[in-house]
């Protein structure tokens, strides 16, 4: 087998094992960045991302009310908290939590509570928006799928989901404006 | 066998440069099938025909179907409303789903009951598994197209199964919307992979047949075939036997597609997709509703993932499991009763699955979930050990033709063999 043609040393290596390997392992290399190239094309496209920021009004909201935006295609809700729903959110002792985050890391401002309005479990839209909705125990949103409430501070309470609701990156361009993205 | 003598020099011209007419004939005329196979045994074909006719209808129904979320919903309501017999084509074709996993359903449970996973046809088994997971995808998928508020948040629920995965689980559902929420490019990619999964079931379909024709079909008592007079041609004999059973089942079939096409669906998705307004109650198709019901069963959301799945995936090891060497339930006393209560589970699961998760249908689902695993998990190696089986039959042939007690081995087949 060890032809000396080969240029087998006395391990038993020859030199088309070398080149067998090399030219295998350079095929193999082409077909990984080839199929990279086709999972990467199903991420998000470039138009799809410059939808990235969405600017809201804070002007006409009232305290208590909620309003959906649509920010990346996902609704955000903002809500002007009244004073009881701050203390609420406030108050709760942070050992009471499943995903414990305090109240004054969620906001900017006490008064305004913006967050992602899709529950963390499997993406449904929880209740709570409207003044008719169902806002679950906790005074702020109820999950009608699969029956997480979420508190005035938007923290999960009870129910499947793992996580409070998201808040979004946001910054006030000024007292009645915030820029979200 | 002998390579068929054909009559026509046309056949005979091909065959001998191309033998399909050879093949044909040896797997489809005179392919030995055991001479006691029940109607239960209808199913397998009865799928291959339901895989074809959606197959058939969906070509026709794409001609038609525009998938972009401003018109895919108007698009299928034209289809129902304007193309000549498209509500025929559609209906027929969204029915025909869930008469494909009915048909399916059966054709496992068959398969359980009569123990046709065990040596040697594991792999037909484990192929069969693949294909029901592939109809699953495909369904699923199909489901989405209409984009009315169940296609939509559906597709929402689903995909979002996978954000449950630790670290890596947001960039996957983000990979697979190829956005930020399922939209116009979510749409898209599963209306191509809608087209292209059912053709890839075609070949899964064909190395399921492939395999069972290496040992041939199993049987109602479960053992093996003793000779010749064991077993007949498969046509005509079950060639007539299938079409009647097709009969019987386009029957049915035509009673849900011309007097109830809807009864299977659900009236929101009737309603267009809308992103900002989930339904108050969400509920799969019927046929995914016990796993729905074993993912609302377990209250973490990355256990109750992983449970759905292991739900399917307990099958893929079910020949390894039940370690009886007899198949047939019919001479196992105490597999036969838990077979029918595995029934009996997944029925109460489908139940619990179309229920909303509060109150006592939690505790319910819990249980038949706990059950549901128990049963393949503890019961069926248990039952492996301590199980007496009743004694099997010498030859298929036997418990009809009488033949007396038990003689010694071997010398049953041989009696059997000279009846032949």
């Amino acid at each position: 087998m060890a032809a000396t043609a080969d240029g087998a040393g006395g391990d038993g290596v020859t030199r088309r094992d070398f080149l067998e390997y090399a030219a295998g392992g350079m095929g193999a290399v082409g077909a990984a960045a080839a199929t990279w190239a086709l999972i990467d094309n199903m991420n998000p496209a470039a138009d799809t991302l410059a939808l990235s920021t969405t600017e809201v009004d804070l002007e006409p909201i009232e305290p208590g009310q909620s309003i959906t935006v649509v920010w990346q295609k996902k609704p955000v809700f903002v809500r002007r908290r009244t004073e009881a729903e701050i203390r609420e959110a406030e108050e709760t002792p942070l050992d009471s939590l499943p995903d414990p985050m305090a109240d004054t890391e969620r906001v900017q401002k006490a008064e305004w509570l913006i967050l992602v309005g899709i529950c963390t479990h499997l993406g449904c839209i929880p209740l709570g928006q409207k003044g008719t909705d169902e806002k679950g125990e906790y005074g702020g949103w109820f999950c009608p799928c699969h029956g997480s409430h979420y508190d005035t501070s938007g923290r999960i309470r009870k129910g499947p989901a793992p996580e409070n609701l998201a808040v979004p990156p946001y910054r006030f361009l000024d007292d009645t404006r915030i820029l979200i993205g | 066998m002998a390579a068929p003598k054909f009559d026509n020099p046309i056949v005979r011209w091909i065959d001998y440069r191309l033998p399909v007419f050879t093949f044909m004939h040896h797997e489809m005329h005179e392919y030995p099938t055991p001479k006691n196979l029940n109607y239960w045994w209808n199913f397998g074909s009865l799928a291959g025909f339901m895989l074809i006719v959606l197959i058939v209808t969906g070509i026709v129904l794409a001609m038609n179907y525009t998938p972009h979320v401003d018109h895919a919903f108007d698009s299928v309501e034209r289809i129902r409303r304007d193309v000549p017999f498209g509500w025929l084509v559609q209906f027929i074709h969204m029915n025909g789903a869930s008469f494909f996993f009915i048909v399916v359903y059966i054709h496992i449970f068959r398969g359980i009951y009569y123990g046709s996973y065990k040596s040697p046809r594991e792999i037909l088994w484990i192929l069969g598994v693949v294909i029901m997971l592939l109809m699953m995808a495909t369904a699923f998928m199909g489901y989405v197209l209409p984009w009315g508020q169940m296609s939509f948040w559906g597709a929402t629920v689903i995909t979002n199964l996978f954000s449950a995965i630790p670290l890596v689980g947001e960039h996957i559902v983000s990979w697979l919307w190829g956005g930020f929420a399922v939209d116009n490019p979510t749409l898209n990619r599963f209306y191509s992979l809608h087209y292209l999964l059912p053709f890839v079931i075609v070949g899964v379909v064909v190395l399921h047949v492939v395999a069972l024709h290496t040992h041939g079909s199993n049987n109602p008592l479960g053992i093996e075939l003793r000779g010749k007079q064991d077993s007949i041609p498969f046509h005509p004999y079950y060639t007539v036997k299938d079409f009647f059973g097709l009969g019987l089942f386009l029957t049915i079939f035509c009673l849900f597609v011309f007097f109830a096409p809807d009864y299977l669906g659900h009236p929101d998705n009737y309603v267009p997709a809308n992103p900002l307004v989930t339904p108050p109650h969400i509920v799969p198709e019927w046929y995914f509703l016990p796993f729905y019901a074993i993912l609302r069963a377990i209250p973490d959301k990355l256990l109750g993932v992983v449970a759905m799945f292991a739900a399917i995936a307990v099958l893929f090891i079910l020949p390894w499991l039940d370690r009886s060497p007899v198949r047939s339930a019919r001479f196992r006393p105490i597999y036969k009763q838990v077979f029918w209560l595995l029934v009996i589970d997944c029925l109460v699961l489908g139940y619990i699955g179309a229920k909303p998760a509060e109150g006592w249908y939690i505790h319910i689902g819990r249980l038949a979930t706990v059950y549901y695993f128990a049963h393949f998990l503890v019961i069926l190696p248990l039952l492996s050990v301590f199980e007496r089986p009743r004694p099997l039959p010498l030859s298929i042939g036997e418990p009809v033709l009488g033949g007396g007690g038990p003689s010694p081995p071997g010398g049953g087949s041989a009696g059997a063999m000279e009846r032949a």
